[in-house]
């Protein structure tokens, strides 16, 4: 009794300080000082036709570091912690035909599409982000359709140490060639609205699609078995 | 806009009070995951600017007279690390749950007072 | 129209919300947490943020309802193998 009287103390004061928030609410009408100045120089200067992509990559590329060295800390977490022991034999059922044949359909479908999104992260909404998760969806399918799937480990680690090294390379590159760390003006940007178009931004998102992919499918087989 | 703020709110809230008076650990982890989404909600809401566009440079719009026709982009660009970061720490935190039902065989977070003092 | 829209889908999520902390099948509630990160994507793509919207149902409504899936099937086995 005592201790829900605390918790409603608690939330009341939480919403008792939150409350401007809803009262005294001005909404935007213009964009304003930084928004002003990302948005009037950034499709000159960096080049990508999309402004969520020019921020994150380019203007705040440091912070996409950081993320990078988060989600790499999860990764070593969670495979420090689950330890398996002992192996069991299980039998489990096969699936049924539909999703067979459906996954075989559908694989290189999910795996194109992918790639698709993540190397035209400049151009239409994606980036790599998106596409790292849409090629682990497709991991995790290929797992649930077919029972003795075996992830080889090592092609696993790899790729991810790979992608790891080259960031920070491509960001060296960038301090060395250019104007600072991780600018993309080393490579020419070409013409506007093109593939080949805002230097090395598409490099930059391809690296990080393949990063996510492989760490967030080491997560998922590690929970797995 | 004024309603998703409250809508937001009301999500926080409802997390809040699920990890402080709930018992099954599962629970409590869904519970943080409800915060996130209503604090991502928060942020976007903020940026947005009535009768404004999507940031994305095309036919439909051009690049000069861009500053009148679009939305904050800095807001998009944050919560997309936000939201990668809250899975990377969920998957984390049900790690911990899994290795703590091994140790004492129980999901329910009364059973666990070595650090009760 | 919008409003009306908006308003609808907040009840929607407010209502899963609350059926998540209280049910009593662990499943049913897994899957009500994702029902609440679609339609917080549908509301991304009302406030003109396609790529918070696409990341919004890439992650929160398919890999965290995985995840949570995988962790309660590894605790019922370890569960099972050491009661029977």
């Amino acid at each position: 009794m005592v201790k829900r009287f605390f918790v409603f103390l608690v939330l009341i004061i939480f919403i008792y300080q939150l409350l401007p928030l809803i009262t005294n609410f001005k909404p935007n009408t213009e964009l304003k000082h930084i928004a002003n100045e990302y948005v009037e120089s950034g499709p000159q200067k960096v080049g990508a036709s999309n402004l969520v992509t020019s921020v994150v990559v380019t203007y705040r590329g440091l912070d996409t570091l950081g993320e990078i060295a988060v989600l790499f800390i999860a990764t070593t977490g969670v495979g420090f912690v689950l330890k398996n022991k002992k192996e069991k034999k299980k039998t489990l059922r096969p699936a049924s035909e539909i999703l067979q044949t459906g996954t075989n359909f559908l694989l290189p479908l999910i795996f194109l599409f992918g790639i698709y999104v993540f190397v035209h992260g400049h151009l239409t909404p994606g980036g790599g982000f998106q596409g790292g998760v849409i090629i682990t969806s497709g991991i995790v399918l290929l797992m649930l359709s077919n029972i003795s799937f075996k992830l080889n480990h090592m092609v696993l680690n790899i790729v991810e140490s790979l992608s790891g090294l080259s960031y920070v390379i491509m960001g060296i590159l960038g301090l060395v060639l250019a104007a600072g760390f991780l600018d993309n003006g080393f490579i020419s940007l070409g013409k506007f609205g093109t593939l080949f178009s805002a230097g090395a931004i598409p490099i930059i998102y391809s690296i990080i699609g393949f990063k996510v992919g492989s760490e967030l499918t080491g997560i998922v087989e590690k929970m797995r078995k | 806009m004024l309603i998703i703020n409250f809508i937001g709110l009301l999500l926080i809230v409802v997390g809040l009070w699920a990890m402080l008076t709930q018992k099954n650990i599962i629970k409590i982890i869904l519970g943080f995951s409800i915060i996130d989404t209503g604090i991502h909600l928060l942020i976007i809401s903020i940026g947005f600017i009535k009768g404004k566009t999507a940031p994305i440079l095309d036919k439909a719009v051009e690049m000069e007279k861009a500053v009148e026709k679009v939305v904050d982009p800095i807001p998009s660009a944050l919560v997309l690390t936000a939201i990668v970061i809250g899975l990377a720490i969920t998957a984390l935190m049900l790690s911990y749950a899994v290795q703590l039902h091994k140790m004492k065989k129980s999901l329910d977070i009364n059973d666990f007072e070595e650090l009760k003092w | 129209m919008i409003q009306v829209i908006i308003i609808v889908l907040g009840i929607i999520m407010l209502l899963a919300a609350i059926l998540a902390i209280y049910s009593r099948n662990l499943i049913a509630a897994v899957i009500s947490a994702g029902v609440i990160s679609l339609f917080a994507s549908i509301i991304y793509l009302l406030l003109a943020a396609p790529d918070v919207a696409m990341t919004e149902a890439a992650i929160g409504s398919g890999l965290t309802t995985i995840i949570f899936l995988f962790a309660i099937k590894k605790i019922k086995e370890d569960k099972e193998d050491s009661d029977g």
